[in-house]
C-alpha cells in the first residue's frame, strides 16, 4: 500500500502535492476547495504589505507548451489577506492541509511589514516571494537574483516571524545554489525551487506587437518541468534541506521526478488548467501507480535517489 | 488561415447601435459555441476582457459602455479588428419546452444566442428584456426577428413594463418550465430566490472580472466557484449557496 505522506520543514502533509502560490489562492474558499480536492498544502496569492492591482490583461495566456502570465502580484494588502488567511486556516485544520502563506515586498521594510501583518493569521508556513520576474520594471532586479539581497531579506523576515519558513528561488539566475544557500544560512527551513521562468514574450503576428500587456510575462508549465527538475536537483544536491518542486508538474510521472531530484514536497499549478481540481486526485493516482511499479511504499524512499544513479 | 497567435483576428463588417450606449459587432467569421460560453477579447494596446457571445456563427458581440475597454470596442467600425481566445467556460444547457428568459442590460447577450438555439429546434421562447430605461434596452430586436415573446421593462417606465424584468415576468413565470437569466446580480439574486420558491429549475450567469479566462488566476472566484472555469452558468441554487 502506498503512503503518500509527505513532510515540509517539520509540518506534516496529508499529501505531497502544494497548492502553488498565484493559482487560485485568492480567496479562503478556492484554498479549501483545492485541499478538499487532495493538497497537502495550499499557498495563497503573493500578498504584499499594501494592495496592489497589479498589471492590466491580457495577463495570463494558454500557448502550446503551458501559460505565460505577467498578473503583477494583484492582492487586496496584508491587513485584508489577513483575514482570507484566517478563514482559510480555519476551514483547513479539520482537512489535516497546511496552508503556505506567500509573501511579497519591493524591499526589505515591505517585506517584514507584510509578514508581521499576516502573522497574527498563523499560517503554516510562510513563503517569501523573491523571485517573481514581472514586476522588474518597479522594483528592479528580484532579490532572488543575488545571494547577498535575498540573505538580507530572509533575515529580516526571520527576526519577525518563528515558524517554519520557505524561500521560493528563481531558475533564472545561474546563482541558484549560492541564492539558496544563503537563504538557508539566514534563517529560511526550505526552499520553493522554482519560480516562473524567464520573463518570456508571445508576439501575436496579426497584431504585430507581444500579447501580455506588460510585454513580458513568467513561462510556467511543461515548457519549465525540465529547468524546475534540474534546480531542485541541484539544491538538493549541495542543500540537502526541504524543498517544494515546483515547475511544470503534470503527472504522476513529473511529480515523482521531483522528488528523485530531493524534493519533499510537489508543487501543482499550471497543470490546473488543463483539468481544474482533478489535477490532484489524478497525478496522486499516478504516483501511487508509478511507485508499485516501482517497488516502493513511501516516497522517502524516493526522495533525491536520482543522485546515486 | 494559419493561426498568428493565442487569439484569432476578426474584421468588423456591421456595427448596430444598441441602445444610448452600446453596440453590437457583427464580425466576418464564425466561432462555434455553447450559448452562455464567453471569449476574451483583446484590443491590442488597450485591454482583453471577457465578453458573451451573441450569436456565433458569425460571431456577433453585444457590448455596454461601461469602462475603457468597452467604450474602445463602442468605437469600432467596419473594417477594424477584434481578436478573440475561447470559446471558454460552461453554457446554458437547452433544457424545457416552455422556456423563459429574463436579460437585463447587456445580459441580453449571452441569453439572445441561447434563444437562437432554443427557436431553431421549434421551441417557443418568452423573453424579457429589461434596463433602467428606454435607452438601455439591448436587443429587443433580435429576440424579435428570432420570433420570441417579448415583453419589455423599464426600472423608469419609459419603455414597456414600468419596474423590474422579474415583475414583468411574473404573469410568464408558473407556465415557465425552465428559467434563464443574465443580467446585473441583484436580478440574478432575486430569480435565484424566486426559483427556489417556485421550485423551478433555473440558470444564471454571472460576471466578474478575469484575468486568466482559463481556471487559473483565481481572480473570478465566487464562493469556492471559478466564474470562468466552472461557469459562467451555474444552476441558480448552486449561486445561491456560493453567496448565502
Amino acid at each position: 500500500m502506498t503512503d503518500l505522506r509527505a513532510t515540509l520543514c517539520g509540518v506534516a502533509l496529508p499529501g505531497p502535492l502544494v497548492l502553488a502560490s498565484g493559482i487560485w489562492g485568492s480567496s479562503a474558499a478556492t484554498l479549501v476547495r483545492a485541499a478538499r480536492a487532495g493538497a497537502g498544502a495550499v499557498t495563497s496569492k503573493s500578498c504584499s504589505l499594501e494592495p496592489r492591482t497589479g498589471h492590466p490583461n491580457p495577463t495570463v495566456l494558454p500557448w502550446e507548451c503551458g501559460l505565460i502570465n505577467a498578473v503583477g502580484l494583484t492582492n487586496p494588502g496584508a491587513h485584508e489577506e489577513r483575514h482570507v488567511l484566517e478563514a482559510a486556516r480555519a476551514e483547513l485544520r479539520p482537512l489535516g492541509a497546511a496552508l503556505i502563506a506567500s509573501v511579497f515586498g519591493g524591499d526589505v521594510a515591505s517585506f517584514v511589514g507584510a509578514v508581521v501583518a499576516l502573522a497574527p493569521a498563523q499560517p503554516d508556513l510562510l513563503e517569501l516571494n523573491v523571485s517573481c520576474p514581472n514586476v522588474q520594471a518597479e522594483h528592479g532586479r528580484p532579490f532572488a537574483y543575488d545571494p547577498a539581497a535575498t540573505a538580507q531579506v530572509t533575515r529580516a523576515v526571520r527576526g519577525v516571524w518563528s515558524g517554519p519558513l520557505l524561500v521560493k528561488l528563481s531558475p533564472n539566475t545561474p546563482e541558484l545554489v549560492a541564492v539558496g544557500a544563503a537563504a538557508i544560512e539566514a534563517g529560511a527551513d526550505g526552499l520553493t525551487a522554482v519560480n516562473t521562468l524567464g520573463p518570456g514574450m508571445l508576439i501575436d503576428l496579426s497584431a504585430r506587437r507581444p500579447v501580455l500587456a506588460n510585454l513580458a510575462g513568467g513561462v510556467s508549465g511543461p515548457a519549465l518541468h525540465p529547468i524546475a527538475v534540474r534546480c531542485v536537483y541541484d539544491l538538493w544536491g549541495a542543500l540537502k534541506v526541504p524543498i517544494v518542486g515546483t515547475g511544470g508538474v503534470s503527472c504522476g510521472r513529473d511529480a515523482l521526478a521531483m522528488v528523485m531530484a530531493g524534493a519533499a514536497a510537489v508543487g501543482l499549478g499550471s497543470a490546473l488548467e488543463r483539468d481544474g481540481e482533478a489535477a490532484f486526485g489524478r497525478i496522486m493516482g499516478e504516483m501511487r501507480a508509478l511507485m508499485n511499479q516501482l517497488g516502493v511504499e513511501t516516497l522517502s524512499e524516493l526522495q533525491g535517489v536520482a543522485h546515486h544513479g | 488561415m494559419a493561426e498568428t497567435g493565442v487569439h484569432t483576428p476578426y474584421t468588423v463588417v456591421a456595427v448596430r447601435a444598441e441602445g444610448a450606449c452600446g453596440v453590437t459587432l457583427h464580425l466576418d467569421a464564425p466561432l462555434p459555441a455553447q450559448p452562455g460560453q464567453f471569449v476574451m477579447a483583446w484590443l491590442p494596446g488597450i485591454e482583453e476582457r471577457p465578453l458573451c457571445l451573441m450569436d456565433d456563427d458569425p460571431v456577433s458581440l453585444t457590448i455596454a459602455d461601461v469602462g475603457p475597454f468597452t467604450h474602445a470596442c463602442c468605437a469600432l467600425v467596419p473594417g477594424d479588428r477584434i481578436w478573440l481566445r475561447g470559446p471558454y467556460g460552461h453554457g446554458f444547457p437547452l433544457e424545457g419546452q416552455r422556456p423563459l428568459l429574463l436579460a437585463g442590460g447587456c445580459g441580453a447577450a449571452a441569453l439572445a444566442l441561447l434563444a437562437q438555439r432554443f427557436r431553431a429546434q421549434g421551441t417557443p421562447v418568452t423573453a424579457v428584456v429589461g434596463a433602467r430605461s428606454a435607452d438601455g434596452l439591448m436587443l429587443a430586436w433580435r429576440y424579435q426577428e428570432l420570433g420570441c415573446r417579448v415583453v419589455l421593462a423599464t426600472d423608469d417606465g419609459s419603455a414597456g413594463y414600468h419596474g423590474t424584468s422579474l415583475d414583468a415576468a411574473a404573469p410568464h413565470w408558473p407556465a415557465a418550465d425552465v428559467v434563464y437569466a443574465c443580467g446585473p446580480e441583484p436580478m440574478l439574486r432575486a430569480v435565484a430566490r424566486q426559483a427556489r420558491a417556485t421550485g423551478t429549475p433555473a440558470w444564471i450567469s454571472l460576471e466578474r472580472v478575469m484575468k486568466c479566462g482559463i481556471g487559473v488566476c483565481g481572480s473570478c472566484h465566487c464562493g469556492d466557484r471559478l466564474v470562468c472555469a466552472d461557469g459562467p452558468v451555474f444552476p441558480s441554487a448552486a449561486y445561491l449557496a456560493a453567496i448565502e
